[in-house]
């Protein structure tokens, strides 16, 4: 089995300087397109200055990129030693096959090639195999590839066709860096100049960098304060001993620095053989419980920065996932105060049961699926009760818009019956008017009444009023029907106390939805919950729609709503003006009152040209301005330049109708009449 | 008292209290009389600062030999946030404190298993060992799952007398966990298996991870 990456080995944890920038960069671009650039990446440099971590963070860039990318990390131990087990297997061919599917492949140490001729030969077929289905390789080792000794030279070559880049020791700015950086993980806090101190240490091995810190974390967590001085006599003996190591291991030469780099590397992985068992030394370290304190803090340390990574990780992918993530981010922030293994999996159950009650309630409710409360494992129990209404039907049915309101209605002569009995219908439900019929034409302003009698009751005290057009519930139904709920679907409408449907004509020809509208309207009237229908077609026109519902809607109130007359074009005009301008001229919605308009929709239509025309020229609406925008500038025979010389058409001349929206259809006064002699 | 730090799943090695922001690690020092243990735990005490220690408990016989256990508890101060606590304890090694021993050996986050290096002795270090497999499989622990080291003491013994690290591996290690050697009564070989033990334990706590 191969490791997983380390969760904590990321590009953002990573400190960039000049030693190791260009082999930053180029792990970058190697993570945003594996395969494509830079294929073999072979990355040295000593122990201990980051080859596995930015090995690790090439994997969790790509992965982060495409989450369904196959990334595989192993050391060379790991490789070596499922190969031999493959082969001793008799699985050779699967084991080579195991590669090909990963799209980008991370070997760490490949140093230890060196005498191991099958191995190379192995990793030389993979290579080549991987090069050419355009998989990435990237390889990790402590020298270039040609002071591997005794490396197949096709290798050597292999590596050198890809990109060969090293990683030097930290400079001094980068050592501070990474000492802040790392502080700030341990959240230990030192007097100014202590990290510097350090830094200046000339320790250029970042583990053993990190090392010091902890020894000097350790004691300050004992109680101790670490002054600059302080940590240079506590840590002058490290640096000293960290020169002779240095020296120790060139003099050991490039044979036998396997062994003392595979120690130094042990603390990130651990070996799987015990390490050698320690001899009773004679002499003594000095401060043996200041140096146990000192790794038991980074061992700790380091397992927090585990947990927290994980918790991180979680909140990434749940909130790409469209989940609420506030309470693990709370977990983060709060310095995770609860065990944040047991607070993930909770969070995970919680989100398997709010896939759960999603997917059932979108068997039930389908509009409902989108609730954010299926989005948030915070409030389990809130999804819980909104499946449970919808199970019951009890669910609200679609409610009035609130933009319209009975109050905007302009009234007058010809709509007074109309706007009169909404009234009644509201003040008095299903005492009156039972059910209330209002017929017009397209635009004449029956579904602002409907959605304003729906919000009047609402507002009187109602708790639930159907709103809905005939389409949507022919739509409902069959979607009811669909799903085998049709009574929980009918049991949403029966629970209502008011029951409003606009364009009762569409029902025609609908058999079901005209006998579900038939036992729901016998049900309203018996329990005397008020219902408005409104319909484009005078019910005595109205075909296919079967006379025992028909009786049923005549048997209440039945009015018109005519096309709008003068008075209410004006009075809509003079409503609108007033709620888009400060002062409007009363001119400008007379004038718009007499421009031909069937319906209240058309009024709206004119008064939004004239108001859009004067926001774009930034001119202020008077009369003349809106007849200029509606019917062209008036013309000016005195200044009038000779007809245009242009594609043959012959221009209108002044006074001649330009286009059917210029026709005056009536003339109502003088006033109008005077100014089109003037014309 | 520690009930809230253990995870579900009957797993013996959680010992994070998360609300009380504390860490307490419990290690047993095991093996059979007379192989170092409290040695083990006097030269711990010896080295640790005052500051940082608490009483170290022993409840010994007049000939010496501790009757019913050792108890050391160590303070190592705040680390990342969590109060971190060690306490060390010994069980009685004489055969007949059978009780004492399943005692002191429930909980433990991980257990140090002392033997005595003298070859005479090597029938005893397999009986004690014999007996904490028992005992913890009595417990209901995996012996497989805790974190074990080996501490082959008296190392400094002539050569003639003791057997030698890889024999008393061969002969007791059969799971080939780390083994150190040592020699308590001069400190040898004693923070080594501190250090060994310790961190097996904290590299537990992070489920999952890739070192544990």
């Amino acid at each position: 089995m191969t490791p997983p990456l380390n969760p904590y080995f990321r590009f953002d944890t990573l400190v960039v300087g000049a030693a190791n920038r260009l082999a930053v960069t180029a792990a970058r671009a190697v993570a945003e397109t594996p395969g494509a650039v830079y294929n073999p990446l072979f990355v040295y440099a000593r122990p201990g200055l980051g080859k596995t971590h930015l090995l690790m963070a090439i994997g969790h860039g790509a992965k982060a990129i495409d989450p369904s990318l196959g990334v595989e990390y192993l050391t060379l131990d790991h490789f070596i030693e499922s190969f031999h087990a493959a082969i001793g297997s008799g699985q050779g061919e699967a084991y080579r096959k195991r590669f090909l599917d990963v799209a980008l492949l991370l070997v760490d140490d490949v140093q230890f090639l060196t005498g191991q001729r099958e191995t190379q030969a192995e990793l030389l077929r993979i290579i080549d195999a991987m090069q050419t289905a355009s998989r990435q390789i990237v390889l990790t080792s402590d020298r270039p590839p040609a002071e591997i000794e005794a490396l197949d030279e096709r290798l050597i070559r292999r590596f050198a066709g890809g990109l060969v880049i090293d990683i030097a020791a930290p400079d001094y700015e980068t050592r501070v860096a990474i000492l802040r950086r790392k502080a700030e993980e341990r959240r230990a806090t030192f007097e100014p100049g202590v990290l510097d101190a350090v830094a200046k240490l000339s320790i250029d091995n970042v583990r053993e960098l990190v090392g010091a810190l902890n020894r000097l974390v350790a004691h300050q967590a004992a109680g101790e304060r670490v002054s600059a001085e302080l940590a240079g006599a506590l840590l002058g003996g490290q640096a000293g001993r960290r020169a002779d190591g240095q020296e120790g291991r060139r003099a050991d030469g490039q044979a036998g620095s396997d062994s003392a780099i595979a120690a130094s590397d042990a603390d990130e992985r651990e070996h799987a053989s015990a390490p050698p068992p320690a001899r009773p030394s004679a002499h003594l370290p000095a401060d043996e419980f200041g140096d146990f304190l000192s790794e038991i803090s980074a061992t700790l340390s380091q397992q927090i920065e585990t947990w927290r990574g994980k918790v991180a990780a979680a909140v990434l992918r749940w909130s790409g996932e469209g989940y609420r993530t506030a309470r693990l981010e709370l977990l983060l922030e709060g310095e995770l105060a609860r065990d944040p293994e047991e607070a993930l999996r909770e969070f995970e159950d919680d989100v398997r049961r709010l896939d759960a009650l999603r997917a059932e309630v979108e068997t039930v409710a389908p509009a409902l699926a989108g609730s954010p409360l299926f989005r948030d494992p915070g409030d389990v129990a809130g999804a819980e009760a909104l499946l449970e209404q919808a199970k019951e039907g009890s669910d609200p049915p679609p409610a009035p818009s609130p933009l319209w309101r009975l109050d905007a209605l302009v009234e007058t002569a010809g709509n007074r019956v109309a706007v009169r009995a909404s009234q009644a219908a509201v003040s008095q439900p299903a005492q009156k008017y039972n059910p209330l019929v209002l017929i017009g034409g397209s635009g004449v302003g029956k579904t602002h009444l409907l959605h304003g009698i729906g919000n009047a009751l609402l507002a009187s005290g109602l708790r639930t009023v159907a709103c809905l057009t005939a389409d949507e519930f022919t739509g409902e139904l069959i979607e009811a029907i669909d799903r085998d709920t049709v009574a929980q679907w009918r049991k949403r409408y029966r629970r209502a106390e008011a029951f409003l449907l606009d364009d009762v004509h569409l029902m025609a020809e609908k058999g079901r939805s005209q006998d579900e509208l038939f036992l729901l309207f016998n049900q309203f009237l018996e329990s005397g919950r008020q219902m408005v229908f409104t319909s484009a077609v005078p019910l005595s026109q109205l075909a296919g729609v079967e006379p025992r519902l028909l009786t049923r809607l005549e048997g209440g109130l039945v009015v018109e709503l005519p096309v709008p007359d003068r008075d209410i074009r004006q009075r809509v005009a003079e409503r609108v003006l007033e709620v888009k301008l400060e002062r409007p001229d009363p001119e400008v919605a007379a004038y718009l009152a007499s421009r031909p308009a069937d319906s209240v929709r058309a009024v709206h239509g004119l008064v939004q040209r004239v108001l859009s025309a004067a926001e774009a020229q930034q001119a202020k609406v008077t009369a003349g301005f809106a007849r200029s925008v509606l019917e062209g500038s008036p013309a000016r025979p005195a200044r009038r330049p000779s007809p245009p010389r242009s594609s043959g058409l012959v221009a209108p001349g002044a006074g001649g109708v330009k286009s059917r929206e210029k026709m005056v259809w009536d003339w109502p006064d003088i006033g109008d009449r005077l100014i089109e002699e003037w014309r | 008292m520690r009930a809230s730090a253990r995870s579900s799943g009957g797993d013996a090695m959680s010992l994070v209290n998360f609300a009380a922001r504390e860490i307490t690690c419990k290690i047993v020092y095991y093996g059979p009389g007379r192989s170092g243990k409290t040695t083990n735990l006097q030269y711990i005490f010896g080295r640790v600062p005052e500051s940082r220690r608490g009483r170290m408990v022993s409840l010994a016989t007049h000939t010496d030999r501790t009757l019913f256990f050792d108890f050391l508890p160590l303070d190592l101060g705040s680390i990342s946030g969590f109060a971190t606590k060690f306490q060390l304890y010994t069980v009685p090694g004489q055969s007949y404190y059978a009780s004492t021993r399943k005692l002191v050996l429930q909980g433990a986050d991980g257990v140090v298993f002392v033997a005595d290096s003298q070859a005479r002795r090597l029938d005893d270090n397999l009986e004690s060992l014999q007996d904490m497999h028992t005992n913890l499989l009595t417990q209901g622990v995996d012996v497989r799952q805790l974190p074990v080291v080996f501490q082959y003491n008296k190392q400094d013994l002539p050569g003639d007398l003791i057997l030698s690290p890889p024999e008393l591996d061969d002969a007791l290690n059969f799971r080939e966990v780390q083994s150190f050697s040592a020699d308590a009564l001069h400190g040898g070989g004693v923070f080594e298996t501190l250090k060994g033990i310790s961190e097996l334990v904290l590299r537990r706590l992070a489920a999952g991870d890739p070192a544990s």
